[in-house]
């Protein structure tokens, strides 16, 4: 997932709830035939590439390349983790997103908190200005960091990937999350500090509660964004390899299986997040 | 505690500025400060020898202007593959989005799942997975030759096509997110009331939804514009040396040449090029919000 990518699917996820509603638009029957053929035609554009991916998943390449299809194996799935490298990379990969997360989700959700929650001078610009990390190619992010890192003599690695990715992580979680929420019933604080408790109190016990799964949201989101940051990785990266480093440094010498079969872990991993995140959010909604 | 309830309104003045101060503090020096360098190493003279290079700040507007001159080829490549990207992933994206918006019915949700999932597939090895696709030896290849809309030497790897669609695929979700969202937001009594006073169904799609599908259709070519301008996996996965594109160079004179001004140059004019895109295209098609 891009920057771009996690930008447009939280302006779905918060969305109101999709609605089914019956048919008004009337394209008459044959416009509807051809609609439906279309669009049918771009979801499956949409697939095929998934579906070769997971198919070269269960190939057995004959060269170094899983390029063309050769055979049905199972031995890759067996074997996730045969190449040390691309497991060292992908562990790599988990760390920074593990740790960047933790990093951007505080700093974002305090920012976030206070866009929704208090009125301060320079509330607007502040939110003009955290779009601009989301809209700055990503090639000229990368660019200008490793300048700065250059100009301060940092060596390029662990430190400055982890550096960057946090960088791009707090606009995001802080956008995410301040849309999360915006329309919460606010008031519960001021009944909690009319009670008498302090505001520190009323933080852990009425507003952090309220906004904890909109936080779940934007850190699962921006774990994913992280792992598969490529472009401002690549310049900041110095000799530290992450899974997308792995995977680009493999199209240039040699292509294994396992790329795939990862690949295709992630992809079903996120599913099932993704479904038990859908479902908790409805459960809350129908309670 | 006496005077609890006056320290306590203090606090909540300065509470904000307290809240924002780390995370913009972080991207002051993170984001911001970047930028700065970037701009001081795109208009400075580089010395020294070519082993231990030295940079000089110089007020060197030079670099931009052989930046210009020497990737000519590349930015209106960048800017032909990426202005085509966005018209076609309009085109193909605004179908689907339509269709799950108005006709989908009870699969509406299953259907916005599927559009998502491909975000959770690498972006590197999404771009791979067409590689094979449109390989060589490939099938598509095969098909296409053998009913003769491929010459029989014919290719689709490494040419202009191949990175276009590339760059159409890996941002087409994007495009179709926030069609579909302006859609979905379109009250269906505006519809009712267009079918009451006998208003043909074409009549009320060009009149009534894509009048209002216009923010939709902004923030869909913007998030495909952007990301298409500066990219580079795609001319570099499915495109050849005769099809590099803008990020490519940058890549290149950063990483391998480490020709550090002109890539810095290079990078400025990337950016100059996609405010100029994103403020003419705003204004032609008359929105002020840009969400």
């Amino acid at each position: 997932m891009t920057l771009q990518e996690g930008t447009a699917i939280v302006d779905v996820l918060d969305g109101p709830p999709a609605k089914t509603r019956r048919s008004l638009v009337g394209t008459g029957k044959a416009g509807d035939i051809v609609l439906r053929v279309i669009a049918g035609l771009v979801l499956l554009y949409i697939f095929v590439p998934i579906f070769v991916i997971i198919l070269f998943s269960f190939n057995k390449p004959a060269g170094k390349f899983n390029y063309t299809w050769q055979g049905f194996t199972l031995d890759n799935w067996a074997n996730p983790f045969k190449y040390p490298a691309l497991a060292q990379a992908l562990k790599m990969s988990i760390e920074v997103a593990a740790l960047s997360t933790v990093v951007a989700v505080v700093l974002g959700t305090l920012l976030a908190i206070a866009l929704v929650r208090q009125r301060f001078r320079g509330n607007k610009a502040v939110e003009t200005f955290l779009v601009l990390p989301l809209t700055a190619p990503e090639v000229v992010m990368g660019a200008s960091l490793l300048t700065l890192f250059l100009d301060l003599g940092w060596a390029t690695g662990f430190g400055t990937i982890l550096i960057a990715h946090i960088a791009f992580e707090i606009s995001f979680i802080a956008m995410t999350v301040r849309a999360r929420v915006r329309g919460f019933d606010w008031t519960l604080e001021d009944a909690s500090m009319d009670l008498g408790a302090s505001p520190a109190r009323t933080f852990f016990k009425v507003t952090l509660p309220l906004i904890v799964p909109g936080i779940v949201a934007a850190a699962m989101l921006s774990f994913a964004l992280s792992l598969d940051d490529f472009i401002i990785t690549y310049f900041v990266s110095g000799s530290t390899v992450t899974y997308p480093l792995f995977v680009n440094a493999a199209v240039k010498a040699a292509v294994p299986p396992q790329i795939n079969v990862l690949a295709t872990a992630i992809l079903l991993i996120s599913l099932v997040l993704l479904a038990v995140g859908t479902l908790y959010r409805r459960k809350r909604i129908d309670s | 505690m006496a005077g609890g309830a006056s320290s306590n309104r203090q606090r909540s003045k300065i509470a904000p500025y307290l809240m924002i101060l780390p995370a913009l503090a972080y991207l002051a020096i993170f984001f911001v400060v970047p930028f700065w360098s970037l701009f001081r190493t795109s208009l400075s003279s580089s010395g020294g020898s070519v082993y231990l290079p030295t940079l000089t700040f110089a007020w060197d507007f030079g670099n931009y202007a052989q930046a210009l001159t020497a990737y000519q080829d590349q930015i209106v490549r960048s800017l032909t593959y990426a202005f085509a990207a966005t018209v076609i992933s309009l085109l193909i994206s605004y179908p689907l989005a339509y269709a799950i918006a108005f006709k989908s019915g009870r699969y509406k949700n299953l259907l916005l799942g599927l559009v998502i999932l491909p975000f959770f597939v690498t972006f590197l090895v999404r771009t791979l997975a067409w590689k094979t696709i449109l390989a060589d030896d490939g099938v598509v290849v095969h098909t296409l030759g053998s009913i003769g809309l491929l010459p029989s030497d014919g290719r689709l790897l490494s040419t202009s096509w191949a990175v276009i669609g590339g760059l159409v695929y890996n941002s087409m979700t994007f495009m179709i997110l926030p069609l579909y969202v302006s859609l979905e937001k379109i009250d269906p009594r505006l519809l009712e009331a267009s079918k009451d006073l006998y208003s043909t169904g074409y009549r009320a799609f060009r009149r009534i939804i894509l009048p209002l599908s216009i923010p939709g259709v902004l923030a869909g070519s913007l998030l495909v514009f952007i990301p298409a301008m500066g990219d580079f996996i795609n001319a570099d996965y499915l495109g050849s040396t005769q099809t590099t594109m803008i990020g490519n160079v940058i890549q290149k004179q950063f990483l391998v040449v480490k020709d550090y001004p002109g890539a810095a140059a290079l990078s400025f004019l990337l950016v100059a090029m996609i405010l100029v895109g994103v403020l003419s295209y705003t204004r032609a098609l008359g929105t002020e919000d840009l969400v």
